[in-house]
């Protein structure tokens, strides 16, 4: 008995789960969006990403160990993951100064400032992107054009650009209609977009990992779609020439990529199920606002970023259910 | 679909070794020290001396208040002196230390292995008796039983429950003793029922423990208003709360005690002691031990007398293993890291478990991500991540009302945790300045 012994308070086993493989378990599950975007956009799309990936990491290395002095933690997966979701967010074509000040945005100002992983009050990603599509509105809002789409276009609309102009030219929806991409194109994501963003069904596929591994849980994801859902139902039903139906709100923009990805992002958003309910129809509401009556086609992001500021609020509001009763 | 509660619990591995191995009975110690405060309560008063003769199942210290417990000798020798002895936290405490010659045994006691059924005392009676064996809990609370039977004016108890549930991970010794002993403790509840006068008792069993199910409900057949209720596997299920609420729906209140909703909740080791104690005239001076850990030799249940030094019960299963890293007198989940291997086996030990080093030392403790898995897995529906910052920052008035002092201390939220925060320290740390305050408040 003269080994030395340990001594500490109980608990003294300890799950074998570990903040990096939550994370790398998100970044798997971005996979099949991400190779699905190198076969729309090409090799462009894994430059982006590239970028993104790699100045997102450097920043984060570079701020915590020159400006903030402290152990750098790169090796968690967390400044992987924001880099991911900024290419996500961006078209495919972005020239590669936009993208490292987009990574630098997200990383330094949206992360650290902040305190880093776990403070941060706004998801970082969003915090870039946002700052990105309002500093450089033209490179952001010019997608390329999907592989196989036609010869000569070099970019492409979005479905809810395309519809969006329509109806400011006053067009009703059975004449816009025509020129929308169908469901099916939505689904697998042959339209112009974000380059993570065009397939729902990738994104999906995405979400439902998540779900089996326990990364998120269901309730952000399916208040932001039911409450979207329920929102452009209303409006359609009232006048479908003016509001096109649900399901092309639901696959369009960076609806799914929004719900699955970015909503769910554990620090930004409430800690009981309850809180991400109140939190996912808050954000679906203000989409479908942004969309329905605002300048900009899509919203989502605003949403999620007006949310995440409300999100120590529901904290407080909304406690889980004690056992015991209340007192 | 198997009862269970609902709010939070986890599922670590179970890692039950020894729940094959037999009770064995573990050799006699040379010396033993009985530490006067074995149980919650009042530490007991010593009424032997130094060179006094003692005999198995002898009182040598006395309740010290209403919630107390008798000591009895769990050996025959002469009292060696009375004296300090590190407790299993490492703090001295007295203990009464007897030197051990033969195994004489009080002739009162029934030696005989006879199931003893009929029973002609009355309620008050079994009371008195069971305050006189020295039963306490003996699942590792060892609140004194005695105290639970007398429920406070205008409250009245409807339902026993007796907790089989072991949901700690490692240990087997109320399996084993279920399995061994199922009519004695059978025989235990219905005296338990009579002191309590309910006519209804559940013993809880988790699904883990099928053959103890299966025995245990044959035989209850047998005995009038005792039922078996099966429980899915989910820690802290053994926890008094969570077991009311599996079996019963019912939910205590925070801040009340089991009585509040009609129950008192005794373990199958104390119903087995109340048998003993009641049939075979014999006080509570000896108890089932497991003795495990994954490099354990031969995990063992052993039949201990109180106050062996833990280092004999290790020597008995092969000998600490070359890798241990830490050695818990209880279950993973609850249990205290001993610091030394002398300290005495008391009335709340349930097990002896060797840690490989590997598992021993903590992860190195990352920043909250604020995934909520604390949150989901508390049983009391609290907010694990929030009660740690409160109490860390010592927002005492913001804490209480968050309901520290509701915390039972199952230790699931520093389980579950992926960033391995020292959730549950915090919260200890700050139950106990929130206890000050509220103490304060009422002087």
């Amino acid at each position: 008995m003269s080994n030395l012994i340990t001594v500490s308070p109980s608990p003294h086993v300890h799950t074998d789960e570990s903040v990096q493989k939550i994370m790398y378990r998100v970044v798997v599950a971005m996979i099949p969006a991400l190779v699905w975007s190198v076969v729309v956009f090409g090799f462009d799309a894994l430059r982006v990403t590239m970028i993104a990936i790699a100045a997102s990491v450097g920043f984060e290395y570079l701020v915590q160990r020159y400006i903030m002095k402290v152990k750098p933690s790169v090796t968690d997966g967390s400044a992987l993951i924001t880099g991911m979701l900024l290419a996500f967010n961006v078209p495919a074509n972005l020239p590669w100064w936009i993208i490292i000040i987009g990574a630098f945005v997200s990383i330094g100002i949206g992360k650290l400032s902040f305190g880093g992983l776990g403070t941060n009050i706004f998801n970082p990603a969003l915090v870039g992107r946002v700052f990105l599509l309002i500093s450089f509105p033209v490179q952001m809002t010019s997608y390329p054009a999907p592989a196989g789409s036609g010869v000569d276009a070099v970019t492409a609309p979005t479905p809810l650009g395309l519809l969006k102009e329509g109806l400011m030219n006053g067009q009703p929806i059975s004449e816009i209609a025509g020129n929308l991409p169908a469901a099916t194109d939505l689904l697998m994501g042959t339209t112009g977009g974000s380059l993570g963003e065009i397939s729902a069904l990738m994104l999906i596929i995405g979400g439902i990992y998540m779900l089996i591994r326990k990364v998120i849980t269901w309730h952000t994801p399916v208040a932001v779609l039911g409450s979207m859902f329920v929102v452009a139902a209303i409006f359609w039903m009232i006048d479908p020439e003016a509001y096109i139906g649900p399901a092309y709100h639901l696959l369009t923009g960076g609806a799914m990529l929004g719900a699955i990805f970015m909503a769910t992002d554990m620090v930004s958003s409430p800690m009981t199920g309850k809180g991400q309910l109140i939190y996912g129809v808050g954000i679906g509401a203000i989409t479908m606002s942004i969309r329905l009556f605002g300048a900009y086609p899509e919203g989502i992001s605003f949403a999620i970023l007006i949310m995440n500021a409300f999100t120590p609020l529901i904290n407080n509001a909304v406690k889980p259910k004690r056992f015991g009763g209340m007192k | 679909m198997l009862k269970t509660f609902k709010l939070g619990g986890i599922h670590p591995p179970e890692n039950k070794f020894s729940a094959g191995q037999a009770i064995q009975i573990a050799e006699l110690p040379k010396v033993v020290s009985i530490p006067v405060a074995q149980h919650i309560g009042t530490p007991s008063v010593p009424v032997v001396a130094k060179g006094d003769k003692v005999k198995v199942g002898q009182l040598i210290a006395k309740s010290g208040g209403f919630v107390s417990a008798n000591i009895h000798s769990s050996v025959s020798g002469t009292v060696a002196k009375l004296d300090l002895v590190p407790d299993s936290l490492g703090y001295p405490k007295q203990a009464i230390i007897i030197n051990v010659d033969g195994d004489e045994w009080l002739e009162t006691i029934d030696r005989s292995d006879a199931l003893v059924k009929e029973c002609d005392l009355d309620g008050p009676s079994i009371v008195q008796k069971v305050n006189e064996s020295g039963i306490v809990g003996m699942g590792g609370a060892t609140f004194p039983t005695h105290v639970k039977l007398v429920p406070p004016k205008g409250m009245k108890a409807e339902y026993l429950l007796i907790n089989g549930v072991e949901c700690e991970p490692y240990l087997t010794s109320d399996h084993r003793l279920m399995l061994e002993k199922s009519d004695e403790i059978l025989v235990g509840t219905c005296l338990l029922m009579k002191a309590l006068n309910v006519d209804k008792a559940i013993i809880g069993i988790e699904n883990n423990k099928p053959d103890a199910i299966r025995l245990m409900t044959e035989k209850a057949s047998k005995y009038k208003g005792i039922q078996v209720v099966p429980l899915k596997v989910k820690y802290p299920q053994g926890g008094e709360k969570q077991l009311i609420k599996a079996a019963t729906g019912r939910e205590v209140p925070s801040g009340a005690l089991p009585i509040a909703v009609g129950c008192v909740v005794s373990n199958v080791g104390s119903a087995f002691a109340v048998y003993e104690a009641i049939q075979k005239n014999k006080p509570l001076f000896e108890r089932v031990v497991t003795i495990t850990g994954k490099s354990v030799q031969n995990p063992a249940n052993l039949k201990v007398r109180i106050g062996t030094p833990v280092s004999e019960l290790i020597t008995a299963v092969g000998g600490l293993p070359e890798d241990t890293g830490k050695v818990i007198s209880g279950g993973p989940m609850m249990g205290k890291a001993l610091a030394n291997m002398e300290v005495p086996v008391t009335k709340g030990t349930s097990g002896i478990l060797m840690i490989p080093a590997k598992e021993a030392r903590r992860n190195e403790v990352q920043p909250c991500i604020r995934c909520s898995r604390c949150v989901s897995a508390c049983p009391m529906g609290l907010e694990p991540y929030l009660l740690m910052t409160v109490a860390e920052k010592n927002l005492l008035e913001r804490a209480e009302s968050e309901r520290i002092m509701d915390c039972i201390e199952c230790g699931s939220c520093s389980y579950t945790c992926p960033a391995s925060r020292p959730l549950l320290d915090y919260i200890r740390f700050g139950k106990s300045r929130v206890g000050a305050l509220i103490r304060a408040r009422k002087n």
